[in-house]
């Protein structure tokens, strides 16, 4: 079980309403991260679509993409936007492409000192951040770096 | 190709705007706002409103068309459009509509409108406040990113660590606008310049943004009135033709969770190429340029897929005495633009397009005959206009 990295009272992600990208959350609540691969072009996308964007046949389903990335980019947020990070001071988003799954991104934090070194294109591993508590209990995918820079 | 332009069709018949408040200050209501910008607007053309006869505007304006011509007392409404998504990115892609519109014979007389109160219905700067969230969001909000200046830093970061540019090229864009504001009676930030050292010791909002690399929260309208470039010289004011409008944005740009695939981007790229035809000329005749700025970051990007500098010489070309009127290069965002006079998602940068043709800014552009703004970048569609003077057509 990992703290939460950023304070609570931030909206809660829930499955799309028209069921888009539901195999995402759920998977991330077995700590598995799936993302949409079509079934005739082998092709990876993400966002989720209806059909894939490539060969456009609506065969695309989920696939377990391991949680090996590379920081792509990155931000550090000092201004709190929301009522609920009043409190949080800086903290780091990264931008992490997966290389395992052509390469498509996915958003979260970088988690350790918000203050340290963030360096574009070092590796980071997957850390699953359950919230089991919630009404509706989700998981956020979080990062952290490989190798601590010096 | 087909051949077929908007080039010298269409001119610039009146430009007006409500006067520009902080967000909330504003004494009327929004859709009162933006009757007056476009009452404002149609007096600088000498046009009765009764004689508009189509409206065009951008990011989900909350005043139908149906509604203001009720209001206006206008004969017949013959166009009512609306561009798609993109916030500020479709101030541009507004005048463009109106053109083709009248262009094509859809209307004859079309007003391109924006009307923000963001004390009345909310900030721009703010994240949402719900207790779920779902779709695109759901895969960034509970992470912290949420507000525009969040959801575009990414981008600027990666366009800065590849072309290894500095901080202060955005802080050139800054500083020259603040320094147009202050001959400008209509900016918010007229009587309030920027030096380098009160830039250097703001706070960062985000990464590599300070507070002044990022836009005002105002309320306020601003109105254009664009009619047959047959009817340029029936008004008052020297003729503004448009020369070029275009509007969209590149392969999958609006790939969800940050994918598209050309990312570190303005969303320009394949739009210039398109403009500079359309308009018949290259960077280097453009005299004086408005570049949205939600951000400066995404100034940055705009002038380096507009081609007017190398994606690596940035640090060289980005600096404040180029981009100030009258004597600079390349005179930029003229008005204060949506970081010194007033964001009115952009509007006013047309509209100072406009005013530089007819040798009518507060910082004018000598013998100014190209006029070019580029409309929101980032984001998806974007879009960019080109007016020009008699003399280019």
């Amino acid at each position: 079980m990992t703290d939460p990295y950023l304070a609570e009272g931030l909206p809660q992600p829930v499955p799309s309403p028209d069921g888009l990208d539901a195999p995402y959350w759920q998977g991330l609540r077995e700590e598995k991260i799936l993302l949409q691969r079509c079934s005739a072009c082998g092709d990876w996308q993400w966002g989720p679509e209806w059909i894939c964007h490539h060969c456009h046949s609506d065969a695309v389903g989920f696939a377990e993409v391991p949680g090996e990335g590379r920081i792509y980019s990155y931000e550090r947020v000092w201004h709190p936007v929301h009522p609920a990070l009043k409190e949080q001071g800086p903290y780091v988003v990264v931008l992490v492409e997966l290389p395992a799954a052509g390469n498509v991104r996915v958003v979260g934090n970088l988690l350790g000192d918000p203050e340290a070194e963030v360096v574009i294109g070092s590796a980071v591993q997957a850390v699953f951040e359950h919230h089991a508590e919630a009404e509706l209990p989700f998981t956020l995918l979080q990062w952290e770096r490989v190798t601590i820079p010096s | 190709m087909s051949g077929a332009t908007l080039r010298g069709s269409v001119c610039v018949a009146g430009v007006g705007e409500t006067d520009y408040y902080k967000r909330g200050q504003a004494p009327d209501a929004e859709g009162k706002l933006a009757l007056k910008a476009i009452l404002a607007a149609c007096e600088d053309a000498g046009i009765s409103p009764k004689d508009v006869d189509g409206f065009a505007s951008f990011s989900n304006d909350r005043n139908d068309p149906s509604r203001l011509a009720a209001a206006l007392g206008c004969r017949e409404l013959r166009f009512a459009n609306m561009q798609w998504g993109g916030g500020g990115g479709g101030g541009s892609a507004a005048v463009a509509h109106a053109a083709a519109a009248i262009h094509g014979g859809l209307a004859d007389c079309v007003v391109v409108f924006r009307a923000l109160a963001q004390g009345q219905f909310g900030r721009f700067g703010q994240g949402p406040r719900r207790n779920t969230i779902a779709g695109d969001a759901a895969h960034t909000v509970p992470y912290g990113l949420m507000s525009p200046a969040q959801m575009f830093a990414m981008k600027v970061v990666r366009f800065m660590h590849d072309h290894g540019v500095e901080q202060s090229a955005l802080r050139s864009i800054s500083l020259a606008a603040y320094h147009h504001a202050q001959n400008n009676p209509r900016a918010v930030m007229y009587g309030r310049p920027l030096d380098e050292a009160t830039y250097d010791e703001s706070r960062w909002i985000v990464e590599p943004f300070h507070l002044y690399d990022c836009c005002l929260e105002n309320d306020g309208a601003a109105a254009m009135v664009m009619v047959s470039a047959e009817r340029a010289q029936e008004f008052a004011h020297k003729p503004c033709y448009l020369l070029g409008a275009v509007s969209g944005s590149h392969y999958r740009a609006g790939a969800g969770v940050h994918n598209t695939p050309d990312y570190a981007s303005s969303s320009f790229p394949s739009l210039a190429p398109r403009l500079y035809e359309m308009a018949g000329i290259k960077p280097a005749d453009v005299d004086v340029l408005q570049s949205y700025e939600n951000f400066t970051g995404g100034v940055l990007m705009s002038l380096v897929e507009h081609g007017f500098c190398a994606a690596d010489a940035c640090n060289e070309f980005f600096v404040k005495e180029r981009f100030l009127a009258p004597g600079g290069d390349l005179p930029l965002n003229t008005s204060g633009g949506n970081l010194a006079e007033c964001y009115m998602h952009g509007l006013g940068l047309i509209i100072e397009a406009a005013r530089q043709i007819r040798g009518e800014s507060t910082n004018p552009v000598p013998d100014a005959e190209v006029s070019m703004t580029i409309s929101g970048p980032m984001v998806t569609p974007v879009s960019a206009c080109i007016f020009g003077t008699e003399a280019t057509l």
